[in-house]
């Protein structure tokens, strides 16, 4: 068994767990309530183009409703790629680091963007 | 006395499982994991999916050329493969999560009912992707 406790205490490992396997499926059932949403939108009203497909998300409950989605797809993928790196990358704690660093800095990235899109509109 | 004591083989690595044949649900398990990094790789391309289909008519034209005209030296049809993984990552992702919410909710993880889960989860995820990559390339 290894030793994490004290000085060896890791901040690369997943430190209780219960709090992001919970997260993980409550962010999981927000994001599958947001996809219903939007597919019902989407496959009734007519043919898809621009104009309806950008009215959508020009309502405000929408863009609320799509930024949750964005943070719970952060926090959701965050989990899912800690877990990863946990499971294969075990022998270096600063390989695991960096691809953790790196995954965050993805994941911000891409929520910030996507939040830029929502709030441009 | 230690050398008639087999060498042990040390932690099991993911290579060595490719060893093993996997029952359906481990299949299905192991493929919930990789859809969910092929996810997260394909993620910045989701992005600008959503950017250029909603930003304005302009972009949107361009959203839709890429899987006509391509982008750059990439062919329409290869864009539309992508996107017909993405799809796939979806729907896989989606029902094998689902399986898991079951699971969490009735506790129904016995090896029988472990195994007609995952494979309800396959044929409704196969179907599907089948169904929505049809009308990707257009075949209705």
């Amino acid at each position: 068994m290894s030793i994490n406790y004290g000085s060896k205490r890791i901040v690369t490992g997943a430190h209780y767990g219960l709090r992001d396997w919970l997260a993980q499926r409550i962010t999981a059932v927000l994001m599958a309530l947001f996809t219903i949403a939007l597919l019902a939108q989407v496959l009734f009203g007519g043919p898809l183009g621009y104009d309806r497909w950008s009215a959508i998300f020009s309502s405000q409950w929408m863009k609320t409703l799509t930024f949750v989605l964005i943070v719970s797809l952060a926090w959701h993928a965050w989990v899912g790629m800690r877990d990863i790196f946990m499971d294969y990358v075990t022998r270096s704690l600063g390989l695991r680091l960096a691809l953790q660093v790196f995954t965050l800095v993805w994941l911000v990235g891409c929520a910030g963007w996507a939040v830029q899109v929502l709030w441009r509109l | 006395m230690a050398d008639t004591i087999k060498q042990r083989p040390g932690p099991m690595r993911l290579i060595d499982a490719t060893q093993y044949r996997l029952p359906v649900a481990a299949q299905l398990s192991i493929l919930h994991r990789a859809s969910g990094i092929v996810m997260f790789l394909l993620l910045p391309f989701i992005v600008w999916m959503f950017d250029t289909s909603v930003s304005s008519e302009v972009s949107y034209d361009t959203f839709t050329s890429v899987f006509t005209a391509g982008w750059g030296f990439l062919p329409g049809w290869c864009v539309k493969l992508v996107v017909l993984a993405l799809i796939w990552s979806y729907l896989h992702h989606f029902c094998a999560g689902v399986r898991h919410l079951w699971m969490d909710a009735t506790h129904s993880v016995s090896k029988q009912q472990g195994r007609s889960s995952a494979i309800v989860s396959f044929a409704l995820s196969l179907t599907l992707t089948v169904a929505l990559g049809a009308k990707l390339f257009g075949l209705y």
